[in-house]
């Protein structure tokens, strides 16, 4: 064949790289050395002896630890090619990871948070010397302050549900210092809001109540009602909830917890979409978080570190974790951030020092480069997306989007397969796997499955049209394959890392292996690895030191 | 929104593609997808945020302007510990975590994301063998909540409240793990004595109503626990468990503490590869046996190996997903979220460059430096060290013989750009040393102090002599 | 080994306008009214997904002959192995239960069935070791009620293609029954096993239903296999095993109970597993009453429960039973409007994992008790325990008395 270039195929002819990488330990050598420790001067030799011998015998370790021994750049290949055995959101169309908002994080950031100037900061120097980190961590507040109509913000926490743990923590001390701690031991959350609500709640000694939906869909406001009582610590929503419906109600729902002496406590995680737009104080709420690593675009690196934002209402504001970053405005007007121990009513440290600063810089640096006008531009973009999103989406026969039908949604939809399941038995996270072999991929739900056979998608204002029509295009072939061969998708993924992975060692005591040693512990007649180049010396398989 | 805004972090912001998506789905404009955000919620006026800065050169030589006001512990002589920790951090490490496959991975399944699950999986099993423990997981937020947890842990498995603390622990790691446990669990302190645990102290507080006996080694101070293998008999002996809280840097010398009878090891990865980051680049570990009373109560994620379809292929997996559904007080369950995954890809990267050779030499470089300080400041007239307990990286002086305080140590060395510790107390303050401080740095810091409590002596003799 | 067995007449009142098709002369009547029978069909859909995935031990299929199941293998391209014959020419509820039996005497693992609750109702019989009364026949045995992810027995699963279905017995489709065989075959083949949970069989008797006085009985349980997902839960620790769940709600449940009080514990699969919870036996269609953790009266009547009640403090423990979403009125008619007015204004233990709600896709809760003044009572929203320290609240409807009460 000659040029020109023949037509591409409408989907995507995408292979994951697969390097059959050994696990580390088998490409251990002995002697070798990936980085050298600085020697231990003779002048400190000669003033201490040494100091191994000098260790009680029970303190000093017997055999050393059984680490690899490998030369720098063979860790190094080792790692990048791991690395390129990972779809992430700067490689796929990355909207099918709804609820997470996996939007753009922009380069410019990851350069600026590797300076010196921030990595060798220890938090404890002396204020005068970290009055940039200071001020952009009182500035992110500040923000955050604005965006969310609430007082005062705490960066600390370290993930969402961290700053889940942190409202309720906050909840918590404001009824025990009006003395109605004992009293309160009910929160009320709804089936669709982020279950790390009732998890925390419940970790933090609370009854959990759930709220289903009405018949129209929307959160039961006259179930909620029946709910509330002297005994409601909060209630603890998300909205617009994860089937990205907004409550109408939500400000009745908040009214309703307060008339009984209750807080209401707003999970932010689906913030995206109404940036700009309302706000959790607006609706009357005392306390709401924010994800950084969501709607405030930090990378979400492999699962964390993300960032947390609790912001809260005056009353609130003295539970607030500590220390906090003040500012002070000195006569001549100079301006001068400090550190400030938590007050006498703090929940107190929720996290190491001041959160992930890393993660409070980038999420700083992304509203700098919107404001006011960008950031309404990235809720509204995120909408029109979704709506998109969701008119293309409900074009492929079998597919549909259960509650409030035939309603806008904000900037996520939960969706079903059940027509095309009932159709041909092909489940969702059958479809979800072969899906990955055209280099994108879905989350299908939390648990408890409410919309049978489902996935979330959440286009956030990242993805341009064209992406979200090739995203379409993938998934709409592979519902086509689910009719008309069945078989290619039941036994996907063909096209990935690794084939069809068995679950059952993971989930027997007798048999799973949670790290290397204790895989060599169970499977000890197992070969010690292969060797390249060694002919059909042993391979590494459970199945085959099972056998 | 205006029709003229185009951002490059927003590709539909492109005026033509924005009409062609409002016409495709039927809608006049994008205000119709508001409908139900009653109007008396709607802002109805623009954020109040800084003007932006679209241009990226001009937002770079903003943000870099305001961290340029910074003074790192590359331009001053740090002797900071205290939870966070100044250690060298190879290359390979940044390269590594900087990937854009690692770092934008998030969720996907162990097919598309095989690298990311072999990675973690590796990272479980190099810590195993550093602390000798068969289980470790998926890395939670911090040494705070790994050590909230493990405690969490111990009082499900045995149904019991009493938790005797028996180090001196970080006063922030203490207020975290007792708001986290206070529902379920009574912190109790059995004060120290001379820096480590007072072991008679806690037999006579034992009782079959504890849950867990909590120690941290090294200590707030630095202090080695040196009778880990006599507590862990005692709590064993009434049922209660070991928690044991901990920094992994020392145990390529150090015995871990499982070998002497810890049940529960936990701690944070800080020291393992990840820069300061003023305090926030922090990993929490727990490490316990492979033992299922103990696994299913563990929150964390735990990936595990699996065989595929092709035989030979490694796979992998979550282990016991259910888990927390075994929970005996499920009114003590927590959760799984977004933690920090990719910190513990870094420790894992860490540990291979330094192999067991490596772990071993800065395990015995940190312990002779420690001594080498220890011996320095204590050789200044009117200086004592706080114990005599093995201490490693950090460890206490007392300075209030040369007339000093802690606080004014730390003012007046500031001022030469030094940072001395940290003040426990008015005349305590803690110390911490590493491989990025030098036997030149610890003389530099001694002489400081030493001269310092020179002209103390010096004003105070003058003082009675007048 | 998969097994198969087909009603060859289920399904066919109700195109008919018959209320279910049980009965020589309804069917008769339904022939005449120019219905088809339409289980086979649906029974061939289901085999093709087991015939399009590959393993030889899918390939050959245990059944009976001809129009009960030899001819629906055979059209979907597997090989039939014919173990039971009808005994006559056309077939009766008890060729369903011999049929059962011999697939099972033959080493079937999981039957599949075409039919409604009728043939649930006789297959329960055939898979029985304790009496249960089927359709045709006289008492038969039954499993004992709860028990869990057993992997011994013979488990069941439904291809629905009768009239009534209220039995949680069936897979949502032809062919979503068929993917779920597939797995159990794929399963077997590895040495594994697919966790299965105790189902509620429940039936109308048709008879009183075309009557339109819609009274069902619950008649067993079965252990029914549900798929654990290809892929695993990435972000949420929650229970995502039926059976975990179930055994969260009755711990629940069992956390709720106070001393010095009678509980009234209905029949079903998580009663019975509060039963086990509490450390007690439980009669696996009766009421039982617990009193301070031990059985008190087993297997209660009517007139029992009015006696025990008039002891002490009483509450009626209930599960929602079956896929209508009745908590009274629907095989727990021992529960009467007389025993819920002696009881006090917070009369009833509402326990039932998430999922069952969840199932109800937005439909309330249901009480019929007969009476319209105690269903009025009991209508609005109820707090149903679904783990410990949790539950949800959720609307109560009593359909006797349409447009009365406050459920929506």
């Amino acid at each position: 064949m000659s040029l020109p270039l023949a037509p591409k195929p409408a989907v995507r002819r995408f292979h994951q790289a697969s390097w059959d990488e050994p696990v580390i330990f088998e490409l251990s050598t002995p002697g070798e050395r990936g980085v050298l420790v600085t020697p231990i001067e003779p002048g400190v030799r000669d003033a201490v002896g040494d100091v191994v011998a000098q260790l009680p015998a029970g303190l000093r370790r017997a055999a050393p630890p059984a680490l690899p021994e490998m030369g720098q750049q063979r860790v190094l290949k080792h790692y990048l090619r791991l690395s390129q055995e990972n779809l992430g959101a700067d490689f796929n169309v990355d909207i099918g990871q709804g609820t997470c908002t996996m939007k753009y994080s922009p380069k410019i950031n990851d350069q600026l948070i590797g300076v010196p100037q921030l990595t060798a900061m220890h938090p404890l120097q002396d204020p005068a010397d970290a009055q940039g980190v200071l001020e952009i961590t009182w500035n992110l507040e500040r923000m955050l302050a604005e965006i969310s109509g609430m007082a005062e913000v705490s960066l600390h926490t370290q993930g969402g549900s961290a700053a889940i743990w942190a409202n309720i923590a906050m909840i918590r001390a404001y009824h025990e210092a009006n003395g109605e701690g004992a009293e309160r031991r009910e929160v009320i959350t709804t089936i669709f809001s982020h279950p790390s609500n009732a998890a925390a709640a419940k970790a933090a000694g609370y009854e959990i109540i759930t709220i289903h939906p009405d018949a129209e869909g929307y959160p039961d406001l006259a179930a909620l009602k029946a709910a509330l009582s002297p005994r409601t610590a909060a209630i603890m929503v998300t909205n617009p909830e994860d089937t990205g419906i907004y409550n109408p109600a939500i400000k009745q729902w908040v009214d309703a917890a307060h008339e009984v002496g209750a807080l209401a406590s707003y999970d932010q995680a689906n913030a995206n979409g109404i940036l700009g737009i309302t706000r959790a104080r607006d609706a009357g709420f005392d306390v709401c978080h924010f994800n950084l690593h969501k709607t405030f675009s930090t990378p979400h690196a492999c699962g964390g570190p993300g960032a947390g934002a609790n912001a809260v209402s005056e009353a609130l504001a003295p539970f607030l974790p500590g220390p906090r970053v003040v500012r002070d405005v000195a006569a001549d007007g100079s301006v001068c951030f400090d550190v400030q121990e938590a007050g006498p009513l703090s929940i107190g440290a929720v996290a190491p020092f001041h959160g992930v600063v890393p993660n409070i810089v980038r999420a700083y640096s992304w509203i700098m480069a919107l404001g006011a006008e960008g950031l309404l531009a990235a809720a509204e973009i995120a909408v029109l997306n979704n709506n998109y999103l969701l008119k293309r989406v409900l074009e492929i026969p079998g597919a549909s989007a259960p509650y409030a039908e035939g309603r806008r949604r904000i900037e996520q939809v939960r969706y079903s397969w059940q027509e095309l399941f009932e159709d041909t038995g092909i489940s969702s996270e059958e479809i979800g796997i072969r899906l990955s072999d055209f280099g994108m991929h879905y989350w299908t739900s939390h648990h408890p499955y409410v919309v049978p056979q489902p996935f979330t998608l959440e286009p956030t204002e990242s993805y341009s049209m064209a992406e979200i029509d090739e995203y379409v295009g993938a998934l709409a072939e592979v519902a086509r394959e689910a009719r008309e061969t069945p078989e290619v998708v039941r036994t996907a993924p063909h096209n990935q890392t690794v084939h069809h992975t068995h679950h059952d060692d993971l989930d027997d005591p007798e048999r799973w292996a949670i790290t290397w040693r204790a895989y060599r512990r169970k499977y000890p007649s197992t070969g010690s690895g292969r060797r390249f180049g060694e002919g059909a010396s042993a391979a590494v398989g459970l199945a085959e030191s099972a056998a | 929104m205006t029709d003229s805004f185009v951002h490059p972090y927003i590709p539909n912001t492109a005026p033509a593609t924005k009409q062609a998506m409002l016409d495709a789905v039927g809608a006049a404009s994008i205000e119709e997808f508001y409908a139900d955000v009653p109007a008396e919620l709607r802002l109805g006026r623009a954020l109040e945020l800084p003007a932006p800065l679209v241009a990226e050169q001009d937002l770079a030589r903003h943000v870099r302007g305001l961290l340029a006001k910074n003074r790192s512990t590359d331009e001053r002589l740090s002797f900071l510990g205290h939870g966070t920790y100044h250690h060298y951090v190879p290359a390979v490490v940044d390269e590594v975590i900087n990937r854009s496959e690692f770092l934008t991975a998030y969720a996907g399944e162990p097919y598309e994301d095989h690298g990311r699950f072999q990675a973690l999986f590796q990272y479980q099993s190099l810590m195993a063998e550093l602390l000798a423990m068969d289980v470790v997981n998926v890395p939670t937020y911090d040494g705070y909540q790994a050590t909230a947890t493990g405690l969490a842990m111990a009082g499900r498995i045995t149904g019991r409240r009493r938790v005797l603390v028996v180090s001196d622990v970080l006063p922030a790691k203490h207020s975290k793990v007792l708001d986290f446990v206070r529902v379920h669990l009574d912190l109790e302190i059995v004060p120290t004595v001379n820096g480590t645990a007072d072991v008679a102290g806690l037999a006579s507080r034992l009782g079959d109503d504890v849950a867990a006996v909590w120690v941290e080694t090294p200590s707030v101070t630095g202090a080695v626990e040196a009778s880990l293998a006599a507590i862990a008999d005692a709590a064993h002996a009434v049922g209660a468990i070991l928690v044991v809280g901990t920094d992994p840097i020392g145990y390529g010398v150090l015995t871990p503490p499982a070998e002497q009878g810890a049940d529960i090891v936990c701690g944070d990865i800080q020291s393992l590869g990840l820069h300061q980051w003023y305090g926030g680049a922090h990993g929490g570990f727990i490490a316990v046996a492979d033992d299922p009373t103990f696994i299913m109560e563990m929150p964390s994620r735990l990936f595990g190996l699996a065989t595929t379809d092709v035989p030979g292929e490694v796979g992998f997996g979550d282990v016991a997903y259910e888990r927390t559904s075994f929970a005996l007080r499920e009114e003590g369950k927590e959760w799984v979220g977004t933690a920090a995954a990719l910190w513990g890809i870094a420790a894992g990267v860490y540990l291979a460059l330094m192999g067991p050779q490596g772990m071993r030499e800065l395990g015995e470089l940190l312990l002779a430096r420690t001594r080498y300080a220890q011996q320095r400041l204590a050789a200044i007239p009117g200086v004592v060290l706080g114990d005599d307990a093995l201490h490693l990286r950090e460890f206490t002086i007392d300075v209030s013989g040369a007339g000093l305080t802690a606080a004014g140590v730390v003012e007046a060395l500031r001022r030469d750009g030094i940072e001395p510790g940290v003040p426990l107390d008015a005349h305590t303050l803690a110390v911490c040393v590493t491989e990025l401080t030098s036997q030149a740095d610890i003389d530099r810091l001694a002489a400081a102090i030493g001269a310092l409590a020179e002209a103390s002596t010096a004003t105070t003799t003058q003082e009675t002599r007048a | 080994m998969l097994a198969l067995v087909v009603n060859p007449v289920a399904g066919v009142g109700g195109p008919a306008g018959l209320a279910g098709s049980d009965g020589a002369d309804v069917q008769l009547e339904a022939a005449e009214r120019g219905s088809h029978p339409r289980a086979a069909e649906r029974a061939r859909l289901a085999l093709e997904v087991v015939a399009a995935t590959a393993g030889a031990s899918r390939q050959s299929v245990l059944t009976a002959a001809g129009p009960m199941g030899e001819d629906a293998v055979r059209a979907a391209g597997l090989e039939p192995r014919v173990v039971s014959r009808p005994s006559g020419e056309t077939t009766s509820p008890a060729d369903t239960t011999a049929a059962v039996r011999a697939l099972v005497s033959a080493g079937a693992t999981l039957v599949l069935f075409a039919g409604g609750d009728g043939t649930a109702r006789d297959v329960a019989a055939g898979l029985a070791t304790e009496p249960v009364p089927s359709v045709g026949t006289a008492m038969r045995r039954v499993p004992v009620a709860g028990a869990d992810e057993r992997h011994g027995g013979t488990a069941a699963l439904g291809i629905p293609a009768g009239v009534k279905m209220y039995s949680p017995v069936f897979a949502v489709s032809p062919r979503a029954a068929g993917a779920l065989a597939a797995a159990w075959a794929a399963a077997s083949e590895s040495g594994g096993a697919l966790p299965v949970q105790e189902r509620e069989v429940l039936d109308l008797d048709e008879t009183a239903m075309r009557r339109a006085r819609v009274e069902p009985r619950l008649f067993g349980t079965m252990p029914v296999p549900y798929i654990v997902g290809r892929t695993q839960s990435r972000k949420a620790a929650t229970p995502a095993s039926e059976h975990a769940a179930v055994a969260a709600a009755a711990r629940g449940a069992a956390r709720a109970m106070r001393p010095g009080v009678r509980y009234l514990l209905g029949p079903g699969g998580t009663m019975a597993e509060l039963a086990r919870e509490l450390g007690v036996a439980k009669t696996p269609l009766g009421v039982d009453v617990v009193l301070d953790g031990r059985v008190v009266r087993a297997g209660a009547s009517e007139h029992d429960l009015v006696d025990e009640i008039s002891r002490g403090p009483a509450k009626a423990v209930v599960s929602v039973i079956g896929g209508q979403g009745f908590l009274l009125g629907r095989g727990n008619q021992q529960f009467s409007a007389r025993v819920l007015r002696l009881l006090d204004d917070d009369p009833l233990v509402v326990v039932a994992p998430e999922q069952k709600l969840i199932d109800l896709g937005g439909r309330p809760l249901l009480v019929d008790t007969g009476d319209p003044r105690v269903d009025a009572r009991l209508a609005g929203f109820a707090r149903v325990i679904t783990g410990p320290g949790a539950s949800s609240f959720y609307p109560v409807h009593a359909p006797e008395i349409e447009g009365e009460g406050h459920a929506p």
